[in-house]
């Protein structure tokens, strides 16, 4: 209202500048194609070469839109919002996600029938686990912070987001880190570091793509409208400064050429298992934690149209959690090599990060205070919630394990599995959803999604899925502890090995069949949003809308 | 317009902050373990891996081994029963990246070496259920038939020796004969070999001297783990961090 | 004087003592300080003022 409409211009500089950095990058890609010392490497330098052509290809078409005048409309306001990528962003976090929910799927039939594994060098356990974590993590979990963060930082801060070939770059480059790495660890490309899997070429193409990421987040939050900078800007801002940071110093290492994919990690030993779990616990904190409160704090209040419960409680909460995530990585180390001074700070500093958890959960669930009716009325609301709730439970939970005494029964056993999942399934499954319900009728313009029935249902399969695969973990990680340190009435270990893995046998059955609930959500969401962006409506619009509307 | 430049700069400032806060956490909790000889236990017998072990736990990571097996015997009564001496920092001090795992879906393997047979783990790897009727573990027969590619393995070695590996020149001029002579026991090379990496395990590993197979690189590296350490040496307390 | 891991591991458990205390005070008495009361009205209502 204050300020005239105004369209968004096409830089030709920056498009000259960008396609001619992706027009050296495919030559240096087909140099080292032709000099590659492995095949893995030449398929890559060929999907990196090919990959950078159409980079080029897309921004000449950018641009020629912009000029042509094809860009969203204003919104009543008067500003101009890059949706285009937002969208982009919600059906690639729809994609990614079904196909590492299938992969997890897989993998867990694996471990119920090893058959599964057919003999076969890229359909073993070992080659596909790396692909469904990065799959979750990064394929999903990624494109839904940045599609979220686009979102929020755009309408927060009340300005188009900033650049044009920018947030495009940021998305495609993202999604060419996930083909490699996806493809790479199929072919055995592997750094062998858990949740760092890729090797140093895509590292560096991955830093790359989060240093354009951070920028064009600041230069939005430069261009504000607003005074302030709303909270899960704060968290957003601290998700991509922090995994840079965390990127950076995991993955340096020394190539053997860079005509082959392998490298050799800088650190060895101790201090490699220090820092990769450094970054491994912070990846949780930051990535998946951090960054989906973002989406809460920014999506509860929009959802349920009150602002946070409390924002100072917010900014103690942000403070505090990025203080006290960092010193919490040695929990994954506890009695090993490392010095226990480190393994003793790890397990305080993991007990201490209960407070600001809890500080946070509890500020998302009493949001709703006043407005507790709509979590019977709005599915999605709901979703909301429950994935709070189960943050509030993974983060007691998490504290819990990292005590050593509880670390020593529950370490290496499927309990860990099952405590990741209740985290990633219930909070950052769950938020995800929520967030990609509310924003596919605000991006598509429509009044809203094509059914609530179908999220309720939805709802309702995917949480029995995680009930029955945490419960599963449960009962199977701490049965093995517990067999594993068995004694006789002689004295000598009660149980081989293999006869724990037997025993394993029901409980990994049970898990794959949550997981299938899982997946089967999760396509009846696809299928409910893509009905929506279509703009169809499945049931009259009095059955659960949670805005009253007016009776015709 | 000065006020809104304030402003501007508010989200640099955030962002020196966040990085302030999770630099200082990082920095006071690892620095320290880059200082010390104190965090490597004073040992005798740890040797580079020769580079048939090395080729061999490069395809232990192509695989990802590590997603199922531990390298990490906690200084727990029943682990030290079931697996051995409790993992020492000194035994990874030369394990680019490190392969202590998270998970035991399978035994952990850290003194993995000596325990079974060559034939054993042959069996085992072409089809583990024939081996071991409950196990989950994925069949690697591929291994066998495939030739290892050692074209480049210096290379390998001297990507080692700059993060820290003392390889010598010689390791690394002679790293492709090395890796014939360990699948030979009549070798010409062998005084040589042994001398470069004693204790080495000098033999045809798969069962198939037609070929040095992945199966061979692997085996070896299986064979070598936990074993180079001398415990009759080793004093705990000295030791006590 | 050389640096030991006992020197480098005394220094960061007590000053990172002082600094956790430090950043927490600081980040309370900003949260609770008065005249910040209605910027953060503010800000908290932003994500329900837009169109």
């Amino acid at each position: 209202m204050q300020t005239a409409a105004k369209p968004p211009v096409a830089n030709d500089l920056m498009g000259w500048l960008t396609s001619g950095a992706l027009a050296l990058g495919a030559v240096i890609a087909i140099i080292v194609a032709s000099k590659a010392t492995t095949t893995p490497m030449m398929v890559h330098t060929f999907i990196m070469a090919a990959a950078f052509i159409a980079g080029i290809v897309g921004i000449m078409n950018l641009n020629m839109r912009l000029k042509a005048g094809h860009y969203d409309a204003p919104s009543p306001s008067g500003v101009h919002y890059n949706e285009g990528v937002v969208k982009a962003g919600v059906i690639a976090s729809m994609f990614w996600g079904i196909a590492g929910f299938v992969a997890g799927l897989y993998i867990a039939l694996e471990l119920a029938f090893p058959a599964l594994n057919f003999d076969l060098s890229f359909l073993n356990f070992g080659r596909l686990r790396p692909l469904h974590t990065s799959a979750v993590i990064f394929a999903f979990g990624g494109n839904v912070l940045i599609a979220t963060s686009f979102y929020a930082v755009q309408r927060t801060c009340k300005t188009r987001l900033a650049g044009e070939v920018a947030p495009w770059f940021v998305f495609w480059g993202y999604q060419l880190f996930i083909v490699l790495a996806a493809t790479g660890y199929l072919m055995g490309i592997t750094q062998g570091k858990e949740y760092a899997e890729p090797e140093w070429y895509t590292d560096l193409w991955l830093t790359i793509v989060w240093v354009v990421y951070l920028l064009t987040f600041l230069a939005t939050l430069w261009k504000r409208k607003e005074p302030h900078i709303y909270v899960a800007n704060w968290f957003y801002l601290a998700f991509i400064v922090t995994i840079a940071m965390l990127h950076i110093v995991n993955n340096l290492s020394v190539p053997v050429s860079i005509y082959g994919a392998k490298s050799y990690s800088l650190f060895a030993g101790v201090q490699d298992a220090l820092t990769q779990w450094w970054y491994g616990h912070n990846a949780v904190g930051f990535f998946l934690t951090a960054g989906f409160l973002a989406i809460m704090y920014y999506f509860v209040p929009k959802r349920a149209e009150r602002p946070v419960y409390s924002y100072r409680l917010s900014i103690i909460h942000f403070w505090a959690l990025i203080f006290l995530y960092i010193w919490a990585g040695p929990h994954h180390l506890h009695y090993t090599a490392l010095p226990d001074w480190a393994q003793t700070l790890g397990m305080t500093f993991s007990i201490m990060l209960w407070m600001p958890s809890w500080g946070g959960m509890i500020n998302g669930l009493m949001t709703l205070s006043g407005a507790w009716d709509k979590l019977r009325t709005d599915p999605v609301l709901r979703m909301l919630v429950v994935s709070v709730a189960f943050y509030g439970m993974s983060t007691f939970e998490g504290p819990l394990m990292s005590i050593k005494a509880v670390n020593s029964l529950s370490h290496y056993t499927d309990w860990t599995v099952g405590h990741v999942h209740s985290g990633a399934l219930g909070w950052v499954g769950y938020v995800s959803f929520g967030a990609l319900y509310c924003l596919v009728p605000w991006l598509w313009k429509r009044e809203r999604l094509y059914s609530l029935k179908l999220v309720d249902l939805h709802f309702w399969v995917s949480t029995i899925g995680i009930l029955l695969y945490i419960t599963a973990m449960w009962v199977s990680g701490i049965m093995q502890g517990l067999m594993w340190r068995a004694y006789n009435e002689l004295g000598f270990l009660e149980n081989s090995f293999v006869e724990t893995v037997e025993a394993m046998h029901p409980y990994y059955v049970i898990r794959a069949v949550g997981g299938l609930l899982f997946v089967l959500g999760a396509i009846i969401m696809a299928y409910n949003l893509w009905r929506t962006a279509k703009g169809d409506l499945a049931e009259p619009i009095s059955v659960h809308s949670p805005a009253a509307t007016p009776a015709e | 317009m000065i006020k809104h430049e304030i402003f501007e700069k508010n989200s640099i400032i955030l962002v020196i902050g966040v990085l302030i806060v999770v630099s200082i956490g990082g920095l006071v909790e690892i620095a320290p373990l880059f200082y010390l000889e104190s965090t490597i236990e004073k040992v005798k017998g740890m040797r580079p891996y020769s580079p048939l072990e090395l080729a061999g736990r490069n395809i232990y990571i192509r695989e990802g081994c590590y997603n199922c097996h531990s390298q990490m015997v906690r200084p727990l009564r029943d682990e030290v029963e079931r697996y051995g001496h409790y993992s020492l920092a000194a035994e990874s001090m030369y394990d680019h990246p490190f392969q202590w795992g998270s998970k035991r879906t399978g035994p952990d393997l850290a003194r993995l070496g000596g325990k079974y047979s060559d034939e054993w783990h042959r069996a085992h790897m072409i089809d583990p259920r024939a081996v071991v009727p409950e196990s989950v573990m994925p069949g690697y027969p591929f291994l066998a038939d495939t030739e290892l590619d050692y074209k480049y393995i210096a290379d390998d070695l001297k990507a080692n020796a700059i993060v820290g590996v003392p390889y010598t020149d010689e390791m690394i001029a002679n790293a492709v004969i090395d890796v014939q002579a360990q699948v030979d026991p009549d070798s010409d090379y062998y005084d040589d070999f042994m001398a470069r990496y004693p204790k080495a395990q000098v033999r045809d590993f798969d069962g198939n001297p037609e070929i040095i197979s992945e199966l061979d690189a692997l085996t070896a590296y299986m064979q070598v783990l936990g074993t180079l350490v001398d415990f009759s040496v080793y004093n705990a307390e000295e030791n006590y961090r | 004087m050389e640096l030991t891991h006992a020197d480098v591991a005394a220094f960061a458990q007590s000053w990172g003592l002082v600094y956790l205390f430090i950043l927490f005070i600081g980040t309370v008495v900003y949260a609770l300080w008065p005249s910040n009361k209605k910027k953060f009205n503010d800000a908290a209502n932003l994500p329900l003022s837009e169109d």
